[in-house]
């Protein structure tokens, strides 16, 4: 049997996805995750105890190179995007209380 | 000559021999965009001014022999999640809406070495997530075949822009089957690499393990010309691939007759549709009449292949937006109250419903107590996957089936039902899963009058093999008209 999810999972997953949902959309979220956790299930009919998990296709090891300084992308092109900026940085919300 | 209707090849040999100039070649594309677009809504953004600028470039270029290449002078299209410098890339998402990135992804600065027109951004689902190009937080991008019906998707911009005449090529990304669903909808070839083939250097990620940038064209030739473009190791991106194959014109040269064929079974049971399955046969004959062998085996494993999928995508998925907060770039929320709750809500405004879907289910599926039941088990499915396409292709050098159980359906018929749609990509998901070549090629059309394309599988870096198979294809099926020409003449 699937996972059962309750409205108690549903408020961890928004603060995990960091998503704000309203309670209608809560619920419809929940019938549908349980949905497709009721499918996904059926990947235990499989008997996967003599495989490894696979992650990457080909035999990946870390891919390093020689430390060598390269031109930077100056500041304020790098801020170009950004929704608020002040004084060439990043503005947000005050983060400590 | 009506420039529109040449092949790419065809077109940039006219361009060489000096029939035909590039800015003329540029200019018959914009127009087709002007006079179809607003019909078939495949573009995002195009700067005509920009498009004539860099084509008296390219102009300039072949005749002082900077661009000597086989596609020099071709316009081309890109889909909207591979970054282009200076010009906005959405992912056709309202959080993307204003994102100008300040560099080129790898394939588009490869494109542009070429000698290749960059005719504009095509829609098409947000993020990459969606089957019919309707997750768009912008607009629904329509068949060119018949506009009451889906391109598919998600890559449907950039098919739906090569079957209207409004790109000679086109840039799609493959993650689920994003390039080779949407060929078949609107009756245009393309192919989604081995992966590690192309460099994922700037396509902005939805599942990293399974994304692939690749062509898409009006012939298999056309889709190795540029797939030989784009084929190349960058050290920017840590899973790019060394390959020393990647000439990969020279598959026309050799003969499809050599070729083992198999068909899976369960590709051809139940939950496909008839047309799709006369399609297949058809394609099983054109390439029995060129020599090959073809017949039928049990794959195995095909029930797990879309449950695997999307829990290994939506994990993946969940981990890659993170990076979508309001902060640096993308859309911010105008009122908030404190940092968790400016993220919470840009995420909410800025993110479609099948966005959020995704990143829900990926977060559950990787939380603490869960990731073992639901990650890591679909890890070890893909595992076993991976052995059963070993195993076929001990035996077989191209898989052949269907790339999608229908024809393109109508608009406005495929989101109301998520299950629905994610079920409708189970002949293209094991090819991420497995990492392997797969190709869609125009085969035949239905009694709507919708084109039916039909999958080559290949193994892992056999590129060639599915350009061999499906020139194999095109030589017994014989010219195959895009909607666009008959509509010239009238």
């Amino acid at each position: 049997m699937a996972e059962i999810i309750t409205d108690k999972t549903m408020d961890e997953i928004e603060i995990l996805a960091k998503l704000h949902l309203t309670d209608e959309e809560k619920e419809k979220s929940r019938e549908e995750m349980q949905r497709m956790l009721n499918y996904v299930d059926m990947l235990n009919t499989l008997n996967t105890d003599d495989v490894e998990p696979l992650t990457h296709i080909f035999p990946v090891s870390n891919v390093f190179r020689d430390d060598v300084i390269t031109e930077s992308t100056p500041k304020e092109i790098l801020l170009g995007n950004a929704p608020e900026e002040k004084d060439g940085q990043f503005l947000v919300p005050k983060t400590i209380g | 000559m009506q420039i529109l209707e040449l092949s790419a090849l065809e077109l940039a040999d006219e361009i060489k021999k000096g029939t035909i100039g590039v800015t003329e070649a540029a200019k018959a594309s914009l127009d087709q965009i002007r006079k179809e677009d607003s019909k078939v809504c495949a573009y995002m953004t195009v700067d005509e001014d920009a498009v004539m600028k860099r084509a008296r470039e390219v102009e300039e270029g072949i005749k002082s022999g900077r661009y000597t290449g086989p596609l020099a002078g071709v316009p081309i299209a890109v889909k909207d999640n591979i970054c282009t410098k200076g010009m906005r890339t959405t992912c056709s998402s309202k959080i993307l809406e204003n994102f100008v990135p300040f560099y080129n992804a790898e394939a588009v600065d490869l494109i542009e070495k070429a000698g290749m027109i960059m005719l504009g951004k095509t829609n098409m689902d947000e993020f990459a997530m969606g089957s019919t190009t309707e997750t768009s937080a912008f607009m629904a991008t329509k068949n060119p075949w018949n506009t009451e019906h889906v391109p598919g998707g998600s890559s449907g911009g950039s098919c739906a822009a090569v079957a209207a005449g409004e790109a000679f090529l086109a840039l799609g990304s493959d993650t689920g089957g994003s390039i080779r669903q949407p060929s078949s909808y609107c009756g245009v070839t393309g192919i989604k690499p081995t992966y590690g083939t192309v460099s994922r250097y700037g396509l902005i990620a939805y599942a990293s393990s399974l994304d692939q940038i690749g062509p898409i064209g009006k012939t298999a030739a056309d889709c190795a010309a540029l797939l030989s473009v784009l084929a190349s190791y960058d050290k920017k991106d840590s899973t790019s691939m060394k390959r020393d194959d990647a000439d990969f014109m020279a598959a026309f040269k050799e003969n499809p007759a050599s070729l083992r064929i198999g068909i899976p079974k369960e590709y051809l049971s139940e939950g496909l549709d008839e047309d799709v399955r006369k399609g297949v046969e058809q394609a099983a004959e054109y390439l029995k009449e060129q020599g090959a062998t073809v017949e039928t085996f049990d794959l195995g494993f095909m029930e797990y292949t879309i449950p695997a999928y999307y829990v290994i995508a939506s994990a993946e998925a969940s981990s890659n937006l993170e990076r979508f907060d309001g902060v640096k770039y993308g859309y911010r929320t105008a009122e908030y109250d404190g940092l968790h709750d400016m993220y919470k809500k840009s995420r909410s405004e800025g993110f479609g419903p099948e966005v959020k879907r995704r990143i829900m289910l990926g977060s559950f599926v990787l939380s603490s107590g869960y990731y073992d039941a639901y990650y890591l088990k679909a890890l070890k499915v893909r595992a076993k996957i991976k052995q059963a396409f070993d195993e076929a292709f001990s035996r077989y050098d191209v898989i052949l089936g269907p790339a999608a159980p229908t024809a393109a359906p109508k608009l406005g018929t495929s989101l109301s039902d998520p299950m629905k749609m994610y079920l409708s990509d189970i002949y293209t998901v094991a090819v991420n899963l497995a990492g392997l070549p797969g190709l869609t090629v125009p085969c035949t059309v239905n009694e709507k009058g919708l084109p039916i394309g039909v999958q080559l599988i290949g193994d892992c870096f056999a590129e060639k093999k599915l350009f061999l198979a499906a020139s194999g294809i095109e030589k017994a099926r014989g010219a195959w008209t895009l909607p666009f020409t008959g509509k010239e003449t009238l």
